[in-house]
């Protein structure tokens, strides 16, 4: 606990900046061969060690583009409640967005015991500075979707975020483990609404298997350009945040649905789509990374709706935001 | 844009069932201690994880000193007689 910087805890040698000095002091000397030590042993950093600046920017960056992510990942089906086909449907939906919304939190939360404040974080999505997923840049265009959604998306999702349980930061750690756990209703739930969609009238299978031909390709992207084009991905490696890279991560996840659609009575849509006994590789079709590196740079079907939607809700809660401040500075008056 | 920096932060603790101790959970920002507790339940008990919540200011909780931990948790080191592994002689007796 007291994950954070409170007050009492910032020791002066965590202070931003501390560590740019060209020549280490003996503080960071030894703060560098604690961490060193920490991360050869697989055992966690909590974050009132010394740690590299380089790591903590890493971290940093990859927790708030999670949260990010998570946040903006509302949108797609937050944008198919009121069309639910049925009220159960409708619950469904609004517990796993509500989810999604959980799992921004606890990111934030984590991104925040490096040092970097909410509001910092959270203008530099509004001001679009900040990067996040780029799958949540699509649009969800029919019922079938949210079925393509919650199997392809957020099964890559999880297929990414559950070695992100073991990362060396132990925040991180633990805020992938409580998300992981919410995950796999998510993942379930949108197989489901595929299946049945799958097994109905000739026009639903239709429109479940055009869901999952527009989801396939932008879901294998979501873990990342290929190992040759992931320059930081060493790194990360190095110091134990990513487990796997990403080519690794995308073929365990291509084994997974390629047996998954057969009960969907689906195809996925990559004829190339084979395992190479002698590699030990799933071969899919080439990715089309222009594309990906447009969407994540902004220039994606939705980027210009999701970030404008995001502004307005933050702009629409200013004044709930203001009246809960003033309550609470009020009722702290009455008791001074 | 910065209106959310009057919010102070919490840590959550939540006790998953009767007769366990509340356990840290997480942080979440809220303007004041009740609404803290509200948006605890919202967040961290969305699927029947706790029966009971404590919140408390983050800037409240006195932390031992992390630069000194290693002098600060010394004293146990070295007192394998404070564990029941230390003592092998009674090796083989029953309930013991
Ligand atoms: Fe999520
Ligand atoms: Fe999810």
């Amino acid at each position: 606990m007291a994950e954070h910087h409170t007050k009492q805890a910032a020791a002066p040698a965590e202070g931003k900046g501390a560590h740019l000095s060209a020549v280490p002091s003996d503080a960071e000397r030894a703060g560098q061969a604690h961490f060193d030590e920490i991360i050869a042993k697989d055992s966690r950093i909590e974050p009132r060690d010394w740690m590299p600046e380089g790591y903590r920017k890493t971290l940093t960056r990859q927790i708030s583009q999670h949260a990010h992510s998570e946040i903006i990942g509302m949108q797609p089906e937050a944008n198919w409640i009121t069309r639910a086909p049925s009220l159960k449907r409708k619950a469904i939906l609004m517990a796993k967005v509500q989810d999604e919304a959980g799992h921004g939190l606890y990111l934030y939360s984590a991104a925040e015991t490096l040092g970097t404040p909410r509001d910092e974080l959270n203008d530099q999505l509004l001001s679009g500075r900040a990067k996040y997923s780029s799958i949540f840049n699509y649009p969800a265009r029919t019922w079938a979707d949210m079925g393509a959604i919650g199997w392809l998306v957020d099964g890559a999702a999880i297929a990414n975020q559950v070695p992100l349980c073991r990362a060396s930061y132990g925040p991180y750690g633990r805020a992938m483990v409580r998300v992981c756990k919410e995950e796999s209703f998510h993942q379930r739930q949108g197989f489901e609404i595929l299946l049945e969609l799958a097994n109905g009238s000739d026009q639903q299978k239709q429109m479940a298997q055009d869901a999952v031909d527009r989801f396939y390709e932008p879901s294998l992207m979501m873990f990342g350009p290929p190992d040759g084009d992931s320059p930081n991905s060493q790194q990360s490696m190095a110091w134990n945040i990513k487990r796997f890279t990403n080519d690794d991560l995308r073929q365990r996840f291509v084994g997974m649905i390629v047996e998954q659609v057969k009960v969907l009575g689906l195809t996925l849509p990559d004829p190339e789509l084979r395992f190479d006994e002698e590699s030990g590789q799933w071969i899919h079709k080439e990715l089309n990374w222009d594309e990906f590196k447009a969407v994540i740079s902004g220039n994606g079907p939705c980027n210009v709706q999701r970030l404008a939607r995001r502004r307005e809700a933050h702009e629409n809660g200013a004044w709930v935001r203001e009246a809960a401040a003033a309550y609470a500075a009020q009722q702290a008056e009455k008791v001074a | 844009m910065t209106e959310n920096n009057s919010w102070p932060l919490f840590e959550v603790f939540v006790r998953s069932s009767r007769g366990l101790s509340h356990v840290h959970a997480g942080s979440l920002h809220a303007p004041d201690a009740e609404m803290a507790v509200r948006n605890a339940r919202d967040l961290y008990t969305r699927r029947n994880e706790g029966v009971s919540l404590w919140v408390v200011k983050s800037a409240d909780i006195i932390t031992s000193d992390p630069d000194s931990k290693d002098q600060f948790f010394e004293s146990p080191k070295g007192k394998d007689y404070r564990h029941a592994t230390y003592y092998t002689k009674s090796e083989g007796v029953k309930h013991l």
